[in-house]
């Protein structure tokens, strides 16, 4: 296994983005990132590319060719990776892995989605089908209902506060706030918040993530030739992955992911480090209730006192440990399969010492952690600037 | 002209376990699941075979709830409904809507019994799926 | 009949949801008082959203097998009685039979004769087990009943069914005679395809409900030598809370005979669930020997009568194991007429 760096990074804001096609999106991100990295692009001899549902947002599949073609790669062995709201964490690790091994010396790893060209509902709908479609949306669980039914446990089992979560949202957004890609750039209080329209009890809509369209993409190549475009060297020294049920309903203890618990320790073993030594890290927070069991099942808190974290201030820029600096999915906005690949954009732009206002102070390692559905799999990347 | 476009197949398949709670159990470790598994996930490949069907007696407890006020189309009437796991007394979870119970009124650790409701309808003109709903035990 | 051939087992469902007819008035820019008083009703029921004719058919079949220790492999024949089966084409019987475990050695058949199915069943169940075609039989009535908007029927239509389980064995009551009377008396109707039904005004009265419910139940007594103060109870059709009254004096049943089974003024016409819910509520509390007669009214037109005694196996009888009609009567939540137009599908556009 061959040490791997990232050495270009693009992402196109995130929104509703009306004038913009998926084509224009992928390309526009994946033009960024090879510009960023300083290649001319005819290095690429690989393509990743996350993207949950093209099929029915936009009624295409066949994305991996149509993104090589785009991109003008055609040649290229080009491969879409699918696992629902995880799928750009997964291509990311795909990539990883192929250039570790050998096979590949320089890959694109893109994540899309337009989300946008679809009536609300279909939308909706299309999310849900991250849930388990026989057992859990036929019933009439929503995708946000499977949170919902999180964040009640949650608050009965660890007394988490319907304010806590509330806090989640208000950090992000404050966060948000200063990143220029951001789908939603306003600050929100508690009362915001609260007084949102209610979607899923516990969860009103200012707990949830919004539907966006929007592209990330990121270069990847062995380390040993990654000095050669860059002097701010981002090395990969952590990647994990696992599974877990499909359905909520199949598990012995809903308010712990085991996919994050598994992938995460998987990279932290791979990384030699532990939970206390990231600075800084970009979290699934699809809802507010899943940042809270994301800090919790990462290792950064205790179970049951994530919720506490946030109250604290522990998880805002300048606090113990920064969680979603970028605004996360809530204010950054979350475009699916965009997600994960911009995690690990705003990773490399605060090891880089380049994310601006919201530059947390000497960060050196960060981490991403990406899921797909209510947790059924998980990403985990840990970045090391060299 | 059809407004529905799922053949029904999908939803007949189903129609036991959706009725009348039909799982499997293990024949190795005696595990019951539903929904029904073609693989015992402890005992994998020693379970090969042997995964008989298992009738779930239909109660059991509220094991987490929420309260739906946007719902996909198919469900829009029933807004605010209740969406609840249920912990079944033979040890499975199951995803279930709650009727016969005020949204004010649910709580975890509720005991609750199986109910037969219509589940959605495919469009104007496709067939009725009809499955397990689950209602408060009243005595 | 020589043989003792009658009711194993029963069981009843009512929607949850009720409306005040006070809430139906109010819409139309009518006077409760007369409405109520008119016709005898002070609220009806409404089937949720996700209820229709085979759930409270399911429902009901299943509260009668929880009241006794029948294998529902040995049901040989499922009969639904209803004029709003959820399908114009594809039976409510056969969703019912997966439900209760009953398929797929068995005979099954929608039936349909405006309100009188329920008892078509009964009687078809009957003869089935007489002739030792089948050792169980389950009749079921139930209905969700429509009515348009503004009707008169509006205020009595409601929703409700019953199962009655039938065989040789250990019954809780013998059906000791039965007869029919039936003409082509257009009074009511739904015509295919139309949401709605649509009816004699009138005309419903006197050649219709009342002709047919007094032949067939005097046809009957003389037939079988009995008179109305043989019967401790009486159970006639329900189209509304005044007629059953009515039709009970003209017959020389007393108040006290139909009171048990009167459930109307409350529950509203269950159509194909009426008398069969009345009947319930009078098994609900009966004891050995008491004397009960039906009589059905289905429109177009026809009568279904019943002599039925109470036997000393309903001392046994598991009635707790199932709700009773006064217990489902009284699980109710009141939703306004909007709630109602909207669960009853009055509000639709293109």
């Amino acid at each position: 296994m061959r040490d791997v760096a990232v050495i270009g990074i693009g992402l196109t804001k995130f929104g509703e983005l009306w004038e913009k096609s998926f084509r224009d999106l992928i390309t526009e991100a994946g033009i960024k990132a090879i510009e960023d990295a300083g290649i001319s692009g005819r290095e690429i001899d690989g393509i990743y590319v996350g993207s949950m549902s093209a099929g029915r947002f936009v009624g295409q599949e066949h994305v991996g060719a149509l993104v090589a073609d785009s991109a003008g790669l055609t040649g290229v062995p080009s491969t879409r990776v699918e696992s629902a709201c995880a799928s750009g964490g997964l291509a990311f690790r795909q990539a990883y892995l192929a250039v570790a091994s050998g096979i590949h010396d320089m890959v694109v790893v893109g994540g899309v989605e337009k989300m946008t060209d679809v009536v609300s509902t279909e939308a909706t709908n299309t999310l849900a089908t991250a849930a388990d479609q026989e057992w859990e949306s036929f019933f009439g669980a929503t995708f946000p209902a499977l949170y919902a039914l999180i964040a009640t446990r949650h608050m009965y089992e660890y007394g988490t506060t319907r304010e806590q979560l509330a806090q989640v949202a208000v950090k992000n957004h404050a966060n948000g706030a200063l990143n220029p890609n951001a789908h939603f750039r306003r600050k929100i209080s508690v009362d915001d918040v609260l007084n949102s329209s209610p979607v899923a009890y516990p969860l009103r809509l200012l707990d949830c993530s919004p539907v966006s369209d929007g592209a990330a993409a990121v270069i990847l190549c062995p380390l040993k030739d990654a000095k050669k475009y860059t002097d701010k060297i981002v090395k990969i020294i952590g990647s994990g992955q696992a599974s877990d049920t499909l359905a909520l309903h199949s598990r012995d203890d809903i308010c712990t992911f085991k996919s994050t618990v598994l992938a995460s320790k998987m990279a932290y073993k791979q990384a030699k480090i532990k939970p206390k030594d990231i600075d800084v890290a970009e979290v699934h927070d699809c809802f507010t209730i899943a940042e809270i069991l994301a800090t919790e099942d990462l290792g950064f808190f205790k179970k049951g006192e994530g919720s506490k974290a946030v109250e604290e201030g522990l998880t805002e820029i300048n606090g113990t440990i920064p969680i979603n600096t970028s605004g996360g999915l809530k204010a950054k906005g979350h475009p699916v399969g965009a997600t994960g690949v911009a995690q690990i954009a705003e990773i490399v732009m605060q090891l880089r010492g380049e994310a601006d206002r919201r530059q947390v102070k000497d960060a050196e390692i960060g981490l991403t952690h990406n899921i797909g559905g209510s947790g059924a799999s998980c990403a985990v990347h840990i970045l090391e600037v060299v | 002209m059809t407004t529905h476009y799922h053949l029904v197949s999908k939803f007949w398949r189903e129609i036991p376990h959706r009725y009348n709670l039909i799982g499997t159990r293990c024949g190795e470790c005696k595990t019951v699941y539903f929904p029904p598994r073609n693989v015992c996930p402890r005992c994998r490949r020693s379970s090969i075979g042997k995964m008989e069907k298992y009738k779930l007696k239909g109660k059991g407890k509220i094991y987490t709830y929420t309260i739906i006020h946007v719902a996909p189309e198919t469900f829009e009437d029933e807004i605010p409904y209740i969406i609840a796991i249920v912990k079944l007394d033979e040890g499975p979870m199951v995803t279930s809507q709650i009727v016969d119970c005020n949204p004010d009124k649910i709580k975890i650790g509720m005991p609750v019994e199986i109910a037969f409701r219509k589940i959605q309808e495919d469009g104007d003109t496709g067939a009725i799926y009809y499955g397990y709903k689950f209602r408060p035990i009243k005595r | 009949m020589e043989d003792n051939i009658g009711i194993v087992s029963y069981g009843v469902y009512i929607p949850r949801y009720r409306i005040k007819a006070s809430s139906i008035a109010k819409v139309w820019g009518k006077d409760s008082k007369y409405i109520e008083k008119g016709l005898n009703i002070t609220e009806k029921s409404v089937p949720g959203p996700d209820e229709d004719v085979a759930t409270i058919s399911v429902e009901a079949a299943r509260y009668a097998l929880k009241r006794c220790k029948v294998d529902p492999q040995e049901i040989g024949a499922i009969y639904v009685g209803s004029e709003s089966h959820p399908y114009a084409v594809k039976p409510t019987g056969t969703i019912v039979g997966e439900a209760i475990g009953a398929t797929p050695d068995l005979m099954i058949a929608d039936y349909e004769f405006a309100c009188k199915a329920g008892t078509a069943a009964i009687q078809n169940c009957i003869a089935l087990i007489k002739s030792n075609m089948i050792k169980y039989g389950l009749a079921i009535g139930a209905d969700t009943s429509q009515a348009a908007p503004g009707d008169a029927l509006e205020y009595t239509a409601s929703a409700g069914g019953a199962a009655f389980l039938l065989g040789k064995e250990k019954i809780i009551a013998n059906i000791n005679a039965t007869y029919s009377f039936a003409t082509d008396t257009p009074d009511f109707w739904r015509r295919e395809a139309r949401k709605y039904p649509a009816h004699g005004g009138r005309f419903t009265g006197e050649p219709a409900y009342f002709k047919h419910i007094i032949n067939a139940s005097k046809n009957l007594m003389e037939r079988i030598k009995t008179k109305p103060e043989d019967y401790d109870y009486a159970v006639f059709h329900q189209p509304n809370g005044k007629f059953p009254i009515s039709v009970a004096k003209k017959l020389g049943f007393t108040y006290e005979q139909i009171e048990p089974g009167l459930i109307c003024p409350l529950l509203g016409n269950t159509y194909s669930g009426s008398y069969l819910i009345g009947l319930s509520a009078v098994l609900d509390i009966a004891k050995p020997g008491d004397r009960i007669f039906v009589t059905s009214y289905g429109s177009g037109a026809g009568s279904d009568s019943f002599d039925i005694t109470i036997t000393e196996n309903i001392k046994k009888f598991r009635r707790k194991n199932a709700p009773t009609v006064r217990e489902l009567l009284e699980n109710k939540e009141y939703i306004d007429y909007g709630t109602y137009a909207k669960f009853r599908d009055l509000l639709y556009w293109e």
